[in-house]
């Protein structure tokens, strides 16, 4: 148990997705013009992240890891199917964010009007392939510990794409010198918000 | 010949180069461009990787733009272009070992790069072949510039050396300046300085082309 709280907590701060790897930086830096737009967003990656990561460790351990099918038969120990992960793991998020879509729209369609247009979007967000890839790399021995993973990871987009919103939404009443308005400024703004998550850094877990 | 390289096609390769640069002006491809400029090294690796599959993928899908519905669109891009990534992982598993354990996941992360998908959207379902091809090369080739321009910055003064594919590490700073009290400035190993290097590029081009100065 405290093994999976120490992924969480993890991956929300010092494996911050955004300021420690810069995945999902596109529609980051593409939806954060107001708060309210990057909140459906965040929202729309965390469920995205915690769907997809634990399907593809599924994946992953009965099918394409090495030694991953030993459960058919004991020949078929030394098959080694790793490098189809990219396709298995894309064709996953995207039919997962189309299932997602699907689902959304008949039961909730409240939260699929204020999701929509970000929904489709997401599968091509590097943040959540991201996840798979890292989940991969990592080796999680539990799908316990994968989602956990996930959902931290998600929230730590989610945190900074809050985040910067509100930073941008303020910085339009200052003066901001004409070449860096817009792109320039968020660049910046996001190095220095970089560099307070590193505060994280030291902590051991 | 004449023809191929007209001055119409010529634009599509200078173009991304400058005032279309697809990472400061059109804001595609930012995750992998910050991630892996701390050497030069792994950052000419990702630039011809990502150039290659760029031009590839946009060949592929400028021959199949009038077969593919558009409602699936989406996917037929992705399989190109996982297909292609593919390759390119196993060639540089097999070639260059220790430079794609530095670029980890971001091999991977090049399917979902949004220089691929934005300028097959943009450009390759809507043209031909050869132009497409070229386009691929220039967009990569713009990428590629930023990416070398940051990665030799944060190379210089975080590690005061080069590394370049087939050389090796080149110390650029004499041993004179350390013993001065010089030191390298551990900042800019860092990811957040990526950033704001980038950022600076920004400033310094939109500075000069003021067409590109956001209102």
């Amino acid at each position: 148990m405290q093994e999976i709280i120490n992924i969480f907590v993890k991956s929300v701060f010092i494996d911050n997705m955004v300021f420690a790897y810069f995945l999902g930086m596109c529609s980051y830096l593409a939806v954060s013009k107001t708060v309210k737009t990057s909140v459906g967003l965040g929202l729309a990656v965390v469920f995205v992240l915690v769907i997809t990561v634990p399907v593809d460790y599924l994946l992953n351990e009965y099918l394409l890891g090495p030694g991953a099918l030993a459960w058919i038969d004991e020949s078929y120990k030394t098959v080694d199917l790793s490098f189809l992960s990219f396709i298995m793991f894309i064709a996953v998020i995207a039919s997962m964010v189309q299932l997602v879509e699907m689902v959304v729209e008949k039961y909730a369609p409240a939260l699929y009007a204020s999701l929509g247009i970000f929904l489709p979007l997401i599968a091509v967000n590097c943040a959540i392939l991201g996840g798979s890839l890292f989940m991969q790399e990592r080796e999680y021995t539990s799908i316990a510990q994968a989602t956990s993973f996930a959902f931290g990871s998600g929230i730590g987009w989610f945190l900074a794409i809050v985040g910067i919103a509100a930073i941008r939404e303020k910085i339009r009443y200052s003066q901001v010198p004409a070449p860096l308005r817009g792109l320039g400024i968020t660049f910046i703004v996001t190095g220095l918000m970089g560099i307070a998550f590193m505060s994280f850094m030291g902590i051991k877990l | 010949m004449s023809e191929m390289f007209s001055k119409k096609n010529l634009k599509l390769i200078t173009n991304p180069l400058g005032e279309d640069n697809p990472i400061t002006v059109q804001v595609l491809g930012i995750c992998s461009a910050l991630a892996v400029t701390v050497k030069v090294e792994p950052a000419i690796v990702m630039a011809i990787s990502v150039t290659a599959v760029l031009a590839f993928a946009n060949v592929i899908i400028s021959l199949l733009r009038n077969t593919i519905p558009s409602r699936i669109r989406i996917i037929v891009q992705l399989v190109v272009i996982a297909a292609l990534v593919i390759l390119v992982d196993q060639i540089l598993k097999a070639y260059a070992y220790d430079v794609s354990k530095q670029l980890s996941v971001f091999v991977g992360l090049i399917i979902t790069n949004c220089i691929l998908m934005g300028r097959l959207e943009a450009f390759a379902l809507g043209n031909k072949p050869w132009p497409s091809f070229l386009d691929g090369i220039g967009n990569g080739s713009g990428y590629a510039l930023i990416l070398v321009i940051v990665a030799v910055t944060r190379e210089i003064f975080g590690s005061g050396s080069i590394t370049l594919p087939g050389f090796g590490e080149m110390k650029l700073i004499p041993q004179a300046f350390y013993d001065m009290g010089y030191s390298n400035n551990g900042l800019m190993i860092l990811p957040p300085m990526a950033l704001i290097v980038v950022g600076i590029i920004i400033w310094v081009q939109r500075a000069r082309n003021k067409e590109l100065i956001e209102s």
